[in-house]
């Protein structure tokens, strides 16, 4: 049994939630920097070209990349044969968050109650999912989620009829509706199966994967591929404007299901899709 | 191009903006986003007077980061214009002629803007950092309650915008994709 601190655990919160907000990760930056070069039209290339200036600010005097700082979304996979000590888990993953909000002069984006509103004034508390992995490490990753983005998301749950064809034009029909809100170019993030809740988080986690990485089943890739480019036939383009980029990646993850269903979630991320990993 | 403009956006000014052009604004704007909003029309409601005079105002629907030591303003993008959608028509008819930032309006957002001369400027979404250099001054004016979400009033130098619709209701949203879609 591996004792990890639940001190070591605030201090990586913390760091992970000022460098996510500050520096965009490679591959998004790589994705934007591609398709301003295949961008023909004057209005779409300025978008990106501002884009990318401000993503190459963030980094240069490490302030944050957008003021939506976010909820702080916190994935943990904890190995099994990890003990933690000094305190409770919950209790630093949102010290961690304070910190990084407080002394990051990060945005506190956190109302106490959903209806009757109030900011709690410190960006707490955060959006925790854990995981029991095999081993005796634990990762952590912070996803800042914007909700500009956030809030152009979607989920249906299809008979099993509606088949692939279904999924294909539920997704496009989100992309269609959320048109300029999000701040495209987007990321979409597709969860398919499982069960209504699952289906959500297997969305949350694929806009947390790499976009220049492919699901490892071959039909999932090739349908990734598949849906990244018929989004970009729809002429929404960067910022609304009308353009080739209207996203920038689209991640499938997928789980079994019941024999009457096919659930589907569609979680959308703006161009500063953020996330940040450390293992302890 | 983009072509260099100076706030108070007066009726004169505003009729000669058009859906896609691309802008330099320098001058005074205030920031408001859902719970400034709120209040503002509250107020309006109760008959009171706003915190500023809303006469050829522009509002910036912005929630700033909070300001580093040494910064004027933290990073300082626009936030999602539709959730104001509810608010615009109220503000447009006490004045406040000029709207900045990013997304689709409702229809009912758009009549006020022909009625009232309005125009609806876009900023780049998820552009603060960027954004915030254009700011050269920061007040806080009312409602610091409201943290990110208080009025400030802003002095910005050129800057960067796109008219999304003008004052005749035309709309990039629509016009820029269509055009898009036909020089395919």
């Amino acid at each position: 049994m591996r004792e990890i601190n639940v001190q070591q655990i605030i201090d990586t919160v913390e760091k992970l939630c000022i460098d996510a907000n500050t520096h965009l990760p490679s591959d998004v930056k790589c994705a934007i920097k591609n398709c301003r070069a295949c961008e023909d039209g004057k209005i779409a290339q300025g978008v990106l070209d501002n884009i990318i200036e401000n993503f190459e600010i963030a980094d240069n005097e490490n302030v944050p990349i957008c003021q939506d700082t976010g909820m702080a979304c916190v994935f943990l996979e904890i190995g099994q044969d990890v003990h933690i000590v000094g305190g409770d888990l919950t209790d630093a993953i949102n010290e961690g968050v304070r910190r990084g909000y407080t002394n990051g002069y990060l945005r506190k984006s956190v109302v106490a109650d959903p209806v009757r509103r109030g900011n709690t004034g410190d960006n707490t508390p955060a959006m925790i999912y854990t995981e029991i992995v095999p081993g005796e490490n634990l990762k952590i990753t912070v996803g800042p989620k914007g909700f500009g983005s956030e809030n152009m998301s979607a989920i249906r749950m299809f008979k099993p009829s509606a088949g692939l064809q279904g999924i294909k034009d539920f997704i496009i029909e989100t992309v269609e509706t959320a048109g300029p809100n999000p701040c495209p170019p987007i990321v979409v993030g597709v969860g398919i199966g499982g069960t209504f809740d699952k289906a959500a988080l297997l969305a949350k986690k694929a806009i947390m994967r790499s976009i220049d990485s492919s699901n490892p089943d071959p039909y999932y890739a090739d349908l990734e591929r598949e849906m990244l480019e018929k989004i970009n036939q729809l002429g929404i383009g960067p910022q609304g404007f009308g353009g080739k980029t209207t996203a920038i990646g689209l991640n499938i993850e997928t789980l079994p299901t019941h024999i009457a269903g096919m659930p589907c979630a569609i979680n959308i991320n703006c161009h500063v899709t953020r996330h940040k990993s450390e293992v302890l | 191009m983009a072509r260099k403009i100076t706030l108070p956006l007066t009726e004169e000014l505003a009729k000669t903006l058009h859906a896609g052009d691309e802008v330099l604004v320098t001058g005074i704007i205030y920031t408001s986003r859902d719970a400034g909003h709120k209040r503002m029309c509250e107020t309006l409601a109760a008959g009171e007077k706003l915190p500023f005079d809303p006469t050829d105002a522009t509002i910036y629907y912005v929630g700033p980061t909070p300001a580093k030591p040494g910064q004027v303003i933290g990073s300082a993008g626009p936030t999602t214009s539709g959730r104001m959608d509810a608010y615009a028509p109220t503000m447009m008819s006490v004045g406040a002629r000029g709207m900045i930032g990013k997304g689709a309006r409702l229809p009912e957002v758009i009549d006020a803007m022909k009625k009232y001369s309005g125009v609806y400027f876009g900023a780049i979404g998820g552009a603060g950092a960027l954004l915030a250099k254009c700011i050269k001054s920061c007040e806080l004016i009312a409602y610091e309650d409201l943290g990110a979400e208080a009025l400030r009033k802003l002095y910005v130098e050129d800057m960067p915008l796109v008219v999304i619709i003008d004052s005749e209701g035309k709309n990039l949203y629509e016009d820029g994709r269509k055009a898009y879609l036909e020089s395919k």
